[in-house]
């Protein structure tokens, strides 16, 4: 049976438009509210990530940063982070979710322990951002023989020979960063130019998804709706610090970006 | 887990850069994969190229003052009536700190591999004063990484880098110190990394950057060497090498020649930092069990909580102030080849105290911890047993903190 990924990409395929994406991260601002947020905006969301929180994270910007600093404020811990993926699939049990960080939390539970409760909160994927090929090997092995889909991330500077070695190694979807850039940064590369390159990914292997990540706001997110999928995170956390810096109702506020964004690549 | 003899330290790692099987690697993002393949390949070329070592050579005596001299402390030996103590003055290099040989061979490599921008972390400030002198000597556009907080505390390494040209980067985020400099500055390499090369300040971060760090400051212990066979006539049989700990440049740098010998004939020793007296924060992995995690691309022992966070740490010492610690100490502490203990932040006070009053030495905050493990036991020690303290910093930078702290007690 084809993974519930796959079928949120076909899903989008069949209304002509490139699956959408969203990265909220759990907990942010307090574990109720997030998992809300996350309800509301699945919505209009394809497949929705879920960030568990670090506080080093290496590859993030300013914006997912003052996120994360905040649910570890307010105490989230990776169990919470487990029952919100879970009470989420209670409700929506045929849409995606992807859980993403970083390596150490994983090691520190203890891998197989990891995604033991991942299954069991039916987690569809993973992102580990600091754990790239061919190290992550073993670990992408571990995650398919639960089902669980382990996604690889490749990036501007990845070579040909490695891209190829990556491609045979992934899984249902593949993670393009679509430029030099920490999370947040504003595109500064073309249009165009990711889709060249979004091109040759692609044609390597035409049954992986292949989304677009990094720098895609409601400005930049119509011009690469060609690809397979666009993922959207940092200004969606800009828009709960905003809400929150406003005492506004961040569920509201948020899911219409969601609303707006997917309107966009209709 | 066994050390390999015959082979440096900086090479014992296996083929996915790990020490001990565990310690090290590369966890990078995607992003950083190929700049540290080149950089991998490129170091691998130039340290046999005949050329680029003459051109180290070159630097470290005439730009950065090798060899740094080797004295006896002779009131210091006197005044604690046991074994000899002897430091190494690492603090005369150009700058006033080893951080200079890391920083100098960063700015050739950089050279040599055409790039005109270089970015690095501090804490003490040190290193980014370095990297800022090497910068200005070798052409190269800089930028700093630094936590405000470190930026209050070392004020006068700050203005050193300003007048050399370099552009100080204050971090907000986290604990605003070293940790938070060194994360900064590796998202601002992801950003930049087609023309901006990194040099990470010490012995940590991804396998390369360990790797250079360690074949700088080696230049330390192969002077170290000739010195005690010219003062000696041969290596002594007892001998204690004492330094601290923070990322672990210097104490590594101080002890690489040395690592073969027996631990019975020379005993290196480690001195992290302890913190405030009565605080449960501290910067010391190794001496107080930390569990090892993963920092900054590097698996080694780290401050961190049982989720995995990165613990806030405290020391009087901002070179000292780091969660994590170099993985090929963490191989010497498994090996048990080293020992590794700490020191209080009063302690080191006190060590700074008694070491300025009967010699004529101003060994900074970090060295003041490793002075204070040689004040602890060289009262307990032979007579014929040699205690070497390297003094890998100059206490210039902390002048508003000893005026706080030691005008507070009288």
């Amino acid at each position: 049976m084809s993974s519930l990924i796959n079928q949120a990409f076909q899903n989008a395929k069949s209304e002509n438009r490139p699956a959408l994406l969203t990265y909220t991260v759990a907990g942010d601002n307090t574990k109720k509210k997030s998992l809300e947020i996350l309800k509301s905006i699945s919505n209009h969301a394809d497949i929705c990530e879920l960030g568990f929180p670090h506080n080093t994270p290496i590859a993030d910007g300013g914006q997912i940063q003052t996120s994360a600093y905040r649910a570890i404020k307010n105490g989230i811990k990776i169990n919470d982070v487990f029952s919100i993926a879970k009470d989420f699939k209670k409700t929506k049990k045929n849409k995606p979710i992807i859980l993403m960080g970083y390596y150490n939390m994983i090691f520190q539970y203890n891998e197989n322990k990891f995604l033991e409760k991942c299954k069991k909160s039916k987690v569809d994927g993973l992102i580990v951002v600091d754990l790239p090929y061919p190290e992550n090997k073993n670990f992408a092995s571990k995650c398919k023989n639960r089902g669980i889909n382990f996604i690889q991330l490749v990036s501007p500077t990845t070579s040909k020979i490695r891209l190829k070695k990556i491609i045979k190694d992934s899984h249902d979807m593949i993670y393009y960063i679509s430029m030099l850039s920490t999370t947040g940064g504003k595109l500064k590369v073309s249009p165009k130019k990711i889709l060249e390159r979004y091109s040759k990914i692609k044609n390597q292997n035409k049954s992986k998804n292949v989304v677009i990540g990094f720098g895609i706001t409601e400005k930049t997110i119509k011009s690469l709706k060609k690809a397979d999928g666009l993922v959207v995170g940092s200004a969606i956390c800009k828009e709960i610090t905003n809400s929150i810096n406003r005492r506004q109702n961040a569920v509201i506020n948020v899911t219409s970006i969601v609303k707006r964004l997917k309107n966009k690549i209709k | 887990m066994k050390l390999k003899r015959g082979i440096p330290l900086i090479d014992q790692h296996d083929q996915h850069g790990f020490w001990g099987g565990k310690f090290g690697g590369s966890f990078i993002p995607e992003t950083l994969k190929k700049p540290i393949d080149d950089l991998t390949n490129e170091f691998k070329k130039l340290r046999k190229d005949k050329k680029f070592l003459k051109k180290r050579d070159y630097y470290f005596k005439n730009y950065i003052g090798s060899p740094t001299s080797f004295v006896k402390l002779d009131n210091l030996t006197k005044q604690l009536d046991g074994a000899q103590i002897w430091a190494k003055i690492v603090s005369e290099a150009n700058g006033g700190a080893h951080k200079i040989y890391n920083a100098t061979v960063h700015a050739l490599i950089c050279k040599a591999m055409g790039k005109k921008n270089i970015v690095g972390d501090t804490g003490a400030g040190y290193a980014g004063k370095m990297l800022s002198m090497a910068a200005k000597k070798f052409g190269l556009k800089c930028k700093i990484f630094m936590g405000a907080k470190d930026i209050k505390r070392q004020k006068p390494n700050c203005d050193a880098m300003r007048k050399n040209g370099a552009e100080i980067i204050p971090v907000y985020s986290g604990s605003q110190t070293l940790v938070d400099a060194v994360s900064e500055c590796m998202r601002y390499w992801v950003s930049n990394c087609d023309n901006t090369h990194m040099c990470v300040g010490s012995t940590v971060g991804p396998n390369i950057f360990v790797k250079i760090c360690g074949w700088s400051t080696e230049q330390i212990s192969r002077e170290l060497k000739l010195q005690l066979k010219s003062e000696f006539k041969r290596i002594p049989n007892k001998i204690k090498l004492i330094n601290c700990v923070g990322g672990g440049s210097s104490a590594y740098g101080f002890w690489s020649e040395f690592i073969d010998y027996d631990k019975k004939k020379i005993e290196l020793i480690g001195v992290e930092a302890g913190g405030p007296k009565k605080s449960k924060l501290h910067a010391a992995p190794l001496s107080r069990k930390a569990k090892i995690g993963i920092l900054h691309g590097a698996a080694s022992y780290v401050c961190q909580n049982k989720e995995g966070q990165i613990n806030n740490t405290e020391s009087i010492s901002a070179g000292l102030d780091y969660p994590g610690v170099s993985p090929m100490h963490c191989f010497l502490k498994d090996t048990k080849r080293a020992r590794y203990t700490y020191a209080t932040d009063e302690e080191a006070l006190n060590a700074h105290q008694m070491v300025t009053k009967y010699e004529n030495l101003n060994p900074s905050l970090e060295p003041s911890h490793a002075f204070a493990e040689a004040i602890k036991i060289a009262p307990k020690l032979s007579k014929d047993t040699i205690i070497i303290v390297n003094s890998c910093g100059d206490a210039k930078k902390d002048r508003d903190i000893l005026r706080e702290r030691l005008s507070k007690k009288s």
